[in-house]
């Protein structure tokens, strides 16, 4: 136990997330457990509306949590000043963008931005670490390219390549594979399982793809409308976690092929 | 690297150009004086006429001195706006800065004549400089204890707007029960004027307007980030409140200082952002500083060129110059490509 408290690069412990408004808290889901490892790959999967994006905001420290505690790196997420987080704690949400006429090496160069001076000034550091990420995502014959000039599934790894160049222990993702086709959606999936094993980072990542997850990453956290799992995929299936996930009038999931099947 | 060489390359050509039109800018006047005689005035040597080195000094230099910092601030104050409200349509007047001085000026010089013995308020461009830095910033004080209650950056954009609106209802009903003289004078104010400074309220001027600029480039950072959006930017570390005060700071010192002493000149500040990113195409903040106020200080240069007429007793409005002569090429530039980035 003391040995995977030790390397857990995030650790949830009671965790109850939701909103406050005027004293009257919404609680959107509770009683929430789990500790990532360095170098695992997590999945976050729950039907629209069951709180996993708010669970990622929470995560992320964009809004405060109801109750429970967050470790991060074996210190309280609330402790951390936003500087110092951002150098354990990176994103990739699913906002577009404002600006699109940066070319590629300037956004993935943005990610350096909480190891750079006062005004900036790139050390052969940083720019190793750019060159690296921009390497390991495979787009290193983008880097010219100005960001209107590419596809959805090139963008997607740009975002990824900046989040990858911040060099933080966890990167969280919010849906990166929405708007993308069958094959770009696993090839995302498969670079995030790639740069987990590479990097020993951990990467969260909130997801439909709930087969794909299954396949690739090494634990998963299931939201319910009543409780929130976290496990192997492998003892999920075998609980029948993924059966509780949706209403079963239209769709049931097959344990056998791993997929959800269309009632007949 | 190859890119940087060519930005160096084009800040180089910017800055020959720049002295080439401050050249011409005092070169050229009412009065014509040659070329050769402009440069000894300039060089501290002795010129033909008397008449024509005090033109020269005391006229033609600081109202240079001015255009120069006028179009530098305007357009500096236009791109920060630009970034932080992420809205190409916001230039450095939307927090309400301009309506604020407007306000100021015109009670001093319509609501005067409400005041009995109202000649003890002596109406001079010191004291319209000081009516519309107080205006501005009684507005802009207004428009930021609001801001600090919301978190929505858009939404100050809006307050900044309306508080717009309530300053120009006022100025309306000052006018509707001023006499005609007086508001002539107000008119006046507002078609913007470069020749009214002496030295020592250029320097002051740009001592105000250096640190505008100090202030954006410590804000370098923060701008850049900001182009990922707000959540991006709270992510790589970014203080957004601080960050987002620092930048509004700097905007009032740069386009409150502008309006104070050279009158609310328009087109400048949402123009040259503009004109810089197409040509730059780029919007990474450490690239268009420099460019923007370089262009800023050029296109002011060339346009209180134009408003002189040169070797003619008459010098028309320069807010209207910079809208005929800036406008037609923005939209010259725009429509000549077919995509258009922000």
């Amino acid at each position: 136990m003391n040995t995977t408290e030790k390397n857990s690069v995030l650790e949830v412990q009671n965790l109850s997330i939701g909103y406050k408004a005027k004293k009257k808290a919404t609680e959107v889901a509770q009683n929430i457990n789990f500790s990532l490892a360095s170098g695992e790959l997590i999945a976050i999967v729950g039907a629209n509306g069951v709180g996993k994006s708010t669970l990622l905001r929470t995560l992320a420290n964009i809004q405060p949590n109801l109750s429970g505690t967050i470790f991060l790196n074996q210190k309280e997420l609330s402790s951390y000043k936003s500087s110092l987080l951002a150098t354990s704690l990176s994103l990739v949400l699913t906002e577009q963008l404002p600006t699109r006429n940066l070319t590629v090496k300037e956004i993935i160069a943005l990610g350096r931005q909480p190891h750079t001076n006062w005004i900036g000034t790139f050390t052969a550091n940083d720019i190793k670490h750019v060159k690296n990420a921009m390497e390991l995502i495979n787009i290193s014959d983008l880097q010219e390219k100005k960001c209107f000039e590419l596809s959805d599934g090139q963008m997607q790894k740009v975002l990824i390549a900046r989040a990858l160049a911040q060099d933080t222990s966890l990167i969280i993702l919010d849906e990166p594979t929405t708007h993308l086709d069958i094959y770009h959606k696993a090839y995302i999936l498969k670079i995030l399982k790639r740069i987990s094993e590479e990097t020993n980072k951990t990467i969260l990542f909130s997801t439909h793809e709930i087969d794909l997850a299954i396949q690739l990453c090494d634990k998963m956290v299931v939201m319910n409308n009543n409780e929130v799992l976290f496990d192997t995929p492998e003892q999920l299936i075998e609980k029948g976690s993924f059966s509780k996930l949706f209403p079963n009038d239209l769709i049931n999931f097959d344990k056998k092929t791993q997929t959800f099947k269309v009632n007949k | 690297m190859k890119n940087s060489i060519t930005y160096r390359l084009s800040y180089g050509i910017l800055i020959i150009v720049l002295f080439g039109v401050f050249f011409i800018n005092i070169g050229l006047g009412s009065v014509s004086i040659p070329f050769k005689e402009v440069l000894i005035a300039l060089t501290g040597g002795e010129v033909s006429k008397e008449s024509w080195k005090y033109i020269i000094l005391n006229y033609r230099l600081p109202k240079a001195f001015t255009a120069i910092l006028v179009g530098s601030g305007l357009s500096l104050s236009g791109l920060l706006m630009q970034t932080l409200f992420r809205n190409p349509l916001a230039g450095p007047f939307v927090l309400g800065i301009s309506s604020g001085a407007s306000l100021g000026v015109s009670l001093l010089v319509l609501g005067s004549s409400f005041i009995a013995g109202s000649s003890l308020l002596a109406v001079s461009s010191a004291s319209i400089a000081i009516a519309a830095s107080l205006g501005s910033f009684l507005v802009l004080m207004a428009v930021m204890v609001v801001a600090s209650k919301i978190r929505d950056t858009m939404a100050i954009l809006i307050i900044g707007l309306m508080f717009g609106s309530i300053t120009t209802a006022i100025v309306s009903v000052l006018s509707y029960f001023s006499n005609s003289e007086k508001l002539q004078q107000y008119i006046f104010w507002t078609f913007g004027s470069l020749g009214d400074l002496s030295w020592n309220a250029l320097l002051l001027f740009s001592i105000i307007i250096t640190l505008g600029i100090l202030m954006s480039i410590y804000s370098l950072k923060s701008l850049n980030s900001l182009l990922l959006g707000e959540n991006y930017a709270k992510s790589l570390g970014l203080n957004i409140k601080k960050s987002r005060f620092l930048i509004i700071i700097a905007t009032s010192l740069l386009a409150g200082s502008v309006t104070a002493f050279a009158g609310p000149i328009a087109f400048i500040g949402l123009a040259v952002p503009h004109l810089t990113k197409q040509i730059f195409n780029t919007t990474n903040h450490r690239i268009l500083l420099p460019a923007i106020l370089l262009y800023g200080a050029i296109i002011m240069l060339i346009c209180d060129t134009i408003a002189q007429l040169p070797s003619s007793d008459y010098t028309l409005p320069i807010n209207a110059i910079t809208s005929l002569v800036g406008a037609p090429v923005v939209i010259w530039l725009l429509t000549r490509k077919r995509k258009m980035i922000f």
